[in-house]
């Protein structure tokens, strides 16, 4: 063993794109298990954590495919590692099942999907959003899962490390959706020298009175890992507190509720958004992601015509800030939402405003971003509609 | 049908544990196997292996897929994981990098193990990866109904093959041997005490090392191409089963009414995904 110990974590300032800030902010949260397959735009995480992770003490695996990368990231969490794998919209398809493993068994990890132009193959090498819905829907039956969007590469690092602080804190799958321009950007990214650690929940009782899924007051249950002693069994089967199949209908409500209770009751703790120059604004702009970076520059435009435009960024996507966005209905008199799909994420906006003001789509398919004057055009549009 | 003499059931004796119990979750029985399958065989082969290798049950896993053999892990006292369908290879690999010191064991079924999850399987054993993989083969999707499975011989009638089979089933020892596996033995659950040895072998081998299990499906198998009982299906194994060690993997097809090989057919020593990662890393300054 070497004796000059050098720190893991890349601290500093340093010039790198988001898939690589993705990269190191895993590393400097402790994860050492990373495995993935790969696709583009995704590529640079994966090549730059196969030279990591060796000198790091980690793990870094290619898998034949993305399901076995997401099976993989799992079965490396039962044994006690932070895990996770990055991925882009075809192989972020092929995950979804184990998604729901993750969820259904209570597994800390972190997925990446930098968001790619799709359906099917699409456009591999530019920019869209459109699996925010299937970040929320994507597995079969019914979950709640977190879900970031970071709008830089900085934020890219702040929110990898923050994900596995959140995937720990609940015990859920923490899906990190960017885009392939914030994957490719490359900016300013300083990195600490040192993130707070990210402990798991460990069992509070010998193994002869745990209960693997009894959980703490929190609805989220303390975890024993592979070789600890506790000698738990862990399944996908609907089960009970001892971690058996249990195929009453009274059982499965039960689990289900607690897995989405769990999460659902502590948005304080994942509910993340940004405001600008909302304070006088009669319009706002709901964005996230590289969208949410090019309304900027359209609301620029709105407040040189007269426009009071200003910026609703939604840092945390799933659980859907609903309260938040609630509030801004109450203050403004339109709500323009900018994404690169063809309307998901504005929904859950109409839906949070209940009615309460009027809500355009600035949407474009994917393939590139939008332009400053088509978001200005929106905030026009809906400016007229509400006079 | 004969109505046959039932044989008296064991004595049971107060106080005293049978002495593979300690690898049990007793209060999950009784299982959910149907009479004459080979599960209970395979299982307490397993369990007997367990005790040979004296391994401390803290330091086992074992993962599974889903089917019958996929719940194998759930009556295990072990850390046990029972994962989505063809995915306990990928699961048990994430489990052995993050954790090496764990022996990691894959226990699971045809239809798991090599249709839904046949391309986890090969490219574990090209890639040495340090798990055991124990299949139990009994040609079709028991769990489900009987349907037709990736090993399903050629003219046996299942639930999705009414008319009988016409697609062409792997050998299972050929796929392995030739995918890279270190250490590859077929048995059927007639021979317990075989099948033990090879589990022990398996477990203690280095690498990817794989034993296939032949073994009766009475309710489904049996009952659509008339085999009888599952004791009938084994006196078939007994009668056709050829013991041959170190035969030519590629000659271990099964055909229905024709002999078939078992024994051990590989066991030889290649470096691991493990030793050759620790390599890389040490050559890289990392731990």
């Amino acid at each position: 063993m070497s004796t000059r110990r050098v720190s893991p974590i890349l601290s500093g300032v340093h010039f790198m794109n988001g898939d690589e800030a993705i990269a190191e902010g895993a590393i400097a949260a402790g994860c050492r298990f990373f495995a993935a397959y790969p696709i583009t735009p995704q590529s640079e995480i994966a090549e730059r954590l196969s030279w990591r992770l060796p000198r790091v003490g980690g793990m870094f695996i290619q898998m034949e495919d993305e399901i076995a990368a997401i099976t993989a990231i799992l079965g490396a969490s039962w044994a006690g590692m932070k895990a996770m794998t990055a991925t882009s919209g075809p192989g972020f398809s092929l995950m979804m099942e184990n998604l729901g493993l993750a969820v259904m068994t209570e597994t800390p990890c972190v997925i990446v999907d930098v968001q790619r132009g799709a359906p099917s193959t699409g456009l591999p090498t530019l920019v869209a959003q459109g699996e925010m819905m299937q970040a929320r829907w994507g597995s079969h039956g019914h979950y709640e899962i977190v879900a970031l969007c970071p709008a830089s590469p900085q934020e890219a690092f702040d929110l990898t490390v923050k994900a596995f602080a959140l995937s720990e804190r609940f015990r859920v799958p923490v899906l990190i959706m960017t885009d392939e321009v914030v994957g490719h950007m490359y900016e300013r990214v300083e990195i600490p020298s040192a993130v707070p650690e990210a402990a798991r929940r460990k069992p509070k009782v010998p193994p002869e009175e745990f209960l693997p899924y009894k959980p703490d007051p929190d609805l989220v249950p303390p975890m024993a890992c592979a070789g600890e002693g506790y000698r738990v069994h862990v399944t996908g089967l609907t089960h009970d507190e001892r971690g058996y199949p249990d195929m009453s209908p009274e059982a499965h409500d039960r689990l289900v509720r607690r897995l989405v209770d769990k999460v659902r009751l502590f948005p304080h703790e994942y509910t993340f958004f940004e405001e600008v120059q909302l304070e006088d604004a009669e319009i706002a702009v709901v964005s996230y992601g590289i969208s949410a970076r090019v309304s900027l520059g359209g609301i620029e435009l709105a407040r040189k015509a007269g426009i009071r435009a200003g910026l609703f960024r939604l840092i945390t996507a799933w659980p859907f800030p609903d309260e938040a966005v609630f509030r801004v209905a109450q203050r403004v008199k339109g709500i323009v939402v900018v994404e690169l799909n063809l309307g998901q994420m504005s929904r859950e906006v109409e839906r949070a405003v209940r009615g309460r003001v009027p809500v355009h789509g600035v949407f474009h398919a994917g393939g590139r971003i939008h332009t400053p004057e088509e978001v200005f055009q929106g905030i026009e549009e809906v400016h007229r509609q509400c006079r | 049908m004969p109505v046959k003499e039932l044989r008296a059931p064991p004595e049971f004796v107060s106080g005293v544990r049978h002495p593979l119990e300690r690898w049990l979750r007793t209060e999950r029985f009784p299982h959910i196997w149907c009479s004459g399958c080979g599960l209970g065989t395979s299982l307490s082969a397993l369990l007997f292996s367990f005790d040979q290798l004296g391994w401390d049950p803290d330091s086992v896993a074992v993962v599974s897929g889903i089917g019958c053999t996929g719940r194998v892990a759930g009556y295990l006292k072990l850390d046990t994981y029972h994962t989505t369908h063809g995915r306990a290879i990928p699961f048990a690999t994430g489990l052995k990098l993050a954790k090496p010191d764990l022996h990691v064991v894959v226990f699971s079924g045809d239809g798991d193990l090599f249709a839904i999850g046949g391309n986890h399987f090969i490219h574990a054993a090209r890639r040495n990866m340090d798990i055991a993989v124990i299949c139990v083969n009994n040609f079709n999707y028991g769990m489900t109904g009987g349907q037709l499975g990736p090993t399903t011989p050629v003219g046996a009638r299942t639930t999705t093959s009414p008319f009988g089979n016409f697609e062409h089933p792997f050998n299972l020892v050929h796929l392995a041997a030739s995918a890279g596996a270190t250490y590859v033995a077929r048995w059927t659950t007639l021979d317990g005490r075989r099948l033990e040895k090879a589990f022990v072998e398996a477990l203690s081998h280095k690498g990817f090392t794989f034993v296939e299990v032949l073994s009766p499906c009475p309710t489904n198998y049996g009952r659509r191409n008339r085999l009888g009982e599952g004791l009938d299906e084994l006196r078939y194994y007994q009668e056709h089963m050829v013991i041959r060690h170190g035969a030519d993997p590629k000659d271990a097809d099964i055909m229905p009414g024709n002999p078939f090989l078992v024994g051990k057919f590989v066991d030889i020593e290649k470096p691991t995904y493990l030793e050759l990662y620790a390599e890389k890393a040490r050559e890289l300054g990392g731990e």
